[in-house]
């Protein structure tokens, strides 16, 4: 038992906690509010408190929990709503209370089917049976490594029953994981695979790998949260943790309701079930926005333990990076670059190094990819967050102010953007390789001559270059661009993707074969492109005959 | 639990800025509401920042001027402030602190509510939708408010912002269903003031009104109360009371400079422009009490008023409240004529939500986006002609030319006291859209063109 000396908000000072350990979980007053010790002198502590600290006073009393901040980790996860410490939202009443804390988890019952024999080896994090009533994919229960020494028939559990003993250890359907520290996994795979999120920008010019890191920086009204969860309902994963960090509240109710309408297109199901959402919306405790990042990196850890391909979209990592500079300010830590703590670069390394494709101890295969979203005070990208965010990233996709406000969604610079993996990954794929070369290369040019066209006019360029600048205005509106709310364009296959732009890249040469060929540029401006620009909208079927309804119109010119 | 008696401190050991630290307290929680009783018998009040051991660090609501550091004394109530809510608020003119300043009796209720506000269960939120109409056509047009939404007024200095939120809370309504404005005036001047109470007259005599006045030469530090007082306020109508409320701030950019005022005297580090680091975190804690919730009738919208330094976006103030609210109306002088709104500029991101068949009209939402498209296009053909002279214009273009003049002229200038119905608005619409020639309108489906379409001669 300790007592609380100090209080300033979130900072909580105690004393008489002898034998506490850094990071360890304490209970803070008559309510036992969460806490976390992050530094220790003597048996003097300082706690960061994970609860509104409004009535606590020097004197109450301090409770040790024995063990680090960690979270409960089952079968409620997917297609659940949870706080960023893990504890579930939804069942919790309509304000959310610290003197009312909610239970940890629900009182459910799950069917569970053992997967394993009695007296079988069962190796660490191999699977010793599966919840298939917990949403999709299958919820596996993974071994602690050992004989088999009991396990229960097929049937209905609640999450804290024991199910099995293996290494004389008890295994229920639940376990507990401390956040601060990534689970373990054998080893990291060198090979990559792409990760497909539908959205034509990313998936041709800006390619990420399963296990790879993204930063998506963007000033407000850029459309950042828009393409965060179109990726979030459309991306190829097998599990989605959506991290909803110091945002909206009204947002965050528009993803959970749409979740849960939508279809999962592989699945049939719905998919709010492959889905964890973390809610730690603006006006929640602050210092729970900082958990939130780690206990959502430890779940999307949990998911790929079985197996899985884990994507995790964290909006925003600024408002974590703002709660660490918020506590350390309070604590009296030296500023670094603008009053974020010294440490703001290490500790997001630390966090992106957490994404990868492993092994896993029971020798499956498994991914956490980690999508990271940056809120750059008055969009202004050298600020600290996002250039130290740069280091640490495989890829790049930043939002741009001039497009957005010209309703160009979304508003993925291709210019300002990169991926350091988009060679390796084209690199089994000779025609992928060649069809984003050409792309990238005629947005580049026409973006140069677009600049040169505003000074001199467009109509004093040769002709070769005007069909240039028409390229690349066919480019951006056939294919860049991608409605959100159109069914059929919401989503992109990576074979539609290419379709696209095979067909664009067809009518933009056949453009530049009849300027070769003498034919006046501007009776090729005025020709009727709109079947390839809508054909984004079209049945896949159709696109090539759209190509050739373009086609053949400008074979009449010669 | 025994109650005691409050005990009472007399020990202020530092008076600094607008806190006071008073030593030898026992038991006083962070965020405690205090009062203070002066020598001279003067009352003011404050709240707790920081404990330490038995050095409690208050925040003197109505400033330290004149505070001596012998002679006063300081209770703690034990709990952070709460303060009655109900229907008795309605109708009311208060100070920043919620004390009447219309001659009548102190505003009692039958409940109390801590003003801090608690959050509100993100799974229990119901997303925001249908509107709420303000008679002020170019919003009502084209950046809809809708209900449980957040969306701010961004003006720089002599912009008419204080006029437009005023004129809005006094003509705002949501058809038949029960509405409440609450306005926290935060900093205003008192010709200001004295203006807002004359727009709003009609509103607070019929019982739908309540008004929080902070003036320029009120207290600095009372600002910081003010907008949640008005929230705390709002929440019991809305969700106790099943009303639908609008709740005005203006101006936040006021509120946001008394918070830097406290931050610097606590010395804290400070982030851009010197204000806090958590100026984010703060105003989060009041724009997101905006909402409706899952089951229950009312809503809350939020209309944060702020002018913008030198008329930069990018000032901290505007910047953050841009990150959080769902949208925004910008002031310009580049407009003319009152109400000053850019239209391109100007976003409302739950506008989808609030429009359309059953809530304003079916053709809302395409008839919205088809006159900011050629507004755009206007502008581009704008700044050609100022090159190379309208005549060298194509036709084409110069018609968008007479569309943005008749927008202009017919949709957006109104009167500060005008109050335009949604089917005059509507009317004025596509009077605008019909200066274009019918091919120009590929945004709107040619049976919505059939029955509103009349090209001008």
């Amino acid at each position: 038992m300790g007592t609380v000396t100090r209080v300033n908000g979130p900072l909580v000072e105690v004393e008489g906690l002898a034998g506490a350990a850094m990071f360890e979980l304490v209970g803070l007053g008559p309510h036992g509010l969460p806490g976390e010790i992050v530094s220790l002198r003597g048996d003097r502590a300082t706690v960061q408190a994970y609860e509104y600290t409004g009535g606590l006073s020097p004197g109450h009393s301090v409770e040790h929990r024995g063990s680090p901040l960690s979270a409960l980790l089952g079968p409620h996860l997917l297609g659940g709503v949870f706080d960023g410490l893990l504890r579930p939202l939804t069942g919790a009443g309509m304000w959310l209370d610290p003197a009312t804390p909610v239970p940890a988890h629900s009182a459910r019952v799950w069917r569970f089917t053992p997967l394993v024999e009695e007296g079988r080896a069962a190796g660490p994090g191999t699977a010793i049976g599966s919840v298939e009533s917990a949403g999709s994919p299958p919820y596996l229960v993974l071994s602690p490594g050992g004989e088999v020494s009991a396990i229960r028939p097929a049937g209905i559990y609640s999450a804290d029953a024991q199910v099995a003993v293996v290494g004389g250890a008890e295994v229920t359907l639940i376990r507990r994981r401390p956040v601060r520290q990534a689970l373990p996994y054998v080893s990291r795979l060198e090979s990559v695979i792409p990760f497909t999120t539908g959205q034509r920008v990313i998936d041709l010019l800006l390619p990420v790998p399963l296990g790879g890191t993204v930063a998506v920086p963007g000033g407000f009204g850029t459309g950042k949260t828009v393409l965060l969860q179109q990726i979030a309902k459309w991306c190829e994963a097998d599990v989605v943790v959506y991290i909803g960090c110091g945002e909206r509240g009204n947002e965050m109710a528009d993803v959970v309701a749409e979740l849960g309408e939508l279809t999962d297109p592989r699945t049939g199901g719905r998919l709010g079930e492959r889905t964890v959402v973390i809610a730690n919306t603006s006006n929640m405790p602050m210092m729970a926005r900082e958990a939130s990042i780690y206990t959502g990196v430890t779940v999307a850890e949990h998911f790929r333990d079985m197996g899985y391909d884990v994507v995790v979209i964290a909006d925003s990592t600024s408002r974590w990076a703002e709660a660490r500079r918020e506590f350390a300010s309070r604590s009296g830590a030296l500023p670094a670059e603008e009053g974020y703590p010294a440490d703001l670069a290490s500790a997001l390394a630390a966090f992106y190094e957490r994404a990868g494709r492993v092994t896993t101890l029971g020798g499956a295969t498994g991914s956490v990819t980690i999508i990271g979203a940056v809120s750059p005070p008055g969009g202004d990208l050298t600020e600290p967050v996002t250039t130290q965010t740069e280091r640490f990233v495989r890829a790049l996709w930043a939002l741009d102010r001039d497009l957005a406000y010209a309703r160009h969604y979304p508003a993925v610079s291709w210019g300002g953007s990169f991926s350091r993996d988009a060679d390796v990954l084209m690199a089994g794929s000779p025609d992928a390789a060649a069809r984003r070369a050409r792309v990238a290369g005629l947005l580049d040019e026409a973006g140069r001559l677009a600049t040169l066209a505003e000074l001199v006019g467009a109509a004093t360029l040769p002709a070769r270059e005007r069909v240039v600048l028409l390229g690349g205005r066919l480019l951006r509106e056939g294919f860049l661009r991608q409605s959100s709310l159109s069914l059929l364009d919401a989503f992109c296959r990576p074979g539609r993707t290419a379709m696209l732009a095979d067909a664009l890249l067809a009518v933009i040469e056949r453009c530049q074969d009849l300027v070769d060929h003498g034919i006046p540029v501007a009776s090729i401006e005025e020709r009727d492109f709109s079947p390839v620009l809508r054909a984004k909208d079209a049945a896949e079927e159709e696109i090539m005959a759209r190509r050739d309804t373009v086609l053949d119109d400008l074979e009449t010119l010669r | 639990m025994t109650t005691w008696a409050p005990v009472e401190y007399t020990g202020v050991a530092e008076l600094r800025g607008p806190l006071m630290v008073v030593r030898g307290t026992r038991g006083v929680g962070w965020d405690e509401y205090a009062s203070i009783e002066l020598e001279s018998g003067e009352h003011r009040h404050g709240l707790v920042l920081e404990v330490d051991r038995d050095l409690a660090v208050v925040q003197v609501l109505e400033g330290t001027a004149g505070v001596r550091a012998r002679g006063t004394r300081v209770t703690f109530t034990g709990s952070p402030l709460r303060i009655p809510v109900g229907a008795a608020w309605q109708g009311r003119v208060c100070n920043g602190r919620g004390r009447p300043l219309d001659s009548g009796p102190p505003v009692f209720g039958m409940t109390d509510a801590a003003v801090t506000g608690l959050p509100l269960n993100p799974t229990l939120r119901e997303p925001p939708a249908d509107p709420v109409l303000t008679g002020v056509s170019a919003i009502d047009a084209l950046t809809t408010l809708v209900r449980g939404q957040k969306i701010a007024l961004f003006s720089s200095g002599g912009l008419p912002h204080l006029e437009l939120a005023a004129q809005v809370a006094a003509q705002a309504h949501t058809g038949g269903a029960p509405f409440s404005v609450v306005f926290a005036a935060m900093g205003l001047t008192h010709a200001d003031a004295a203006r807002v109470r004359d727009a709003l007259e009609e509103r607070s005599s019929a019982g739908e009104l309540t008004l929080l006045l902070n003036l320029a030469d009120d207290p600095v530090i009372e600002r910081l109360l003010t907008p949640r007082l008005a929230l705390t306020i709002a929440e019991h109508l809305a969700f106790t009371m099943g009303r639908h409320v609008l709740a005005v701030l203006a101006d936040m950019t006021s509120y946001c400079e008394a918070l830097r005022e406290v931050s610097s005297a606590r010395g804290e580090i400070p982030a851009r422009r010197a204000y806090p680091g958590y100026l984010y975190s703060d105003l989060a804690s009041i724009y997101e009490r905006c909402g409706r919730v899952r089951g229950l009738p009312g809503s809350i919208t939020v209309l944060p008023v702020l002018s913008m330094p030198a008329g930069d976006i990018t000032h901290p103030v505007p910047d953050l409240t841009g990150y959080i609210t769902e949208g925004q109306i910008l002031l310009t002088r580049d407009v003319a004529s009152y109400p000053h709104i850019d239209p391109l500029a100007s976003l409302s991101r739950m506008m989808r939500a609030g429009v359309g068949g059953g809530r304003t009209r079916p053709e809302h939402m395409d008839l919205a986006t088809q006159i900011l498209a050629a507004l755009a296009r206007a502008r581009q053909a704008g700044e050609l002609a100022e090159l190379v002279g309208e005549r060298a214009l194509s036709i084409t273009d110069r018609r968008y030319l007479a569309m943005a003049e008749a927008f202009e002229l017919r949709l957006l200038a109104q009167r500060g006291d005008e109050s335009r119905s949604l089917e005059e608005t509507f009317n004025r619409a596509w009077q605008v859209v019909s200066v274009l020639p019918r091919r120009e309108l590929s945004m709107l489906d040619p049976e919505t063109l059939d029955a509103h379409y009349r090209e001008e001669p």
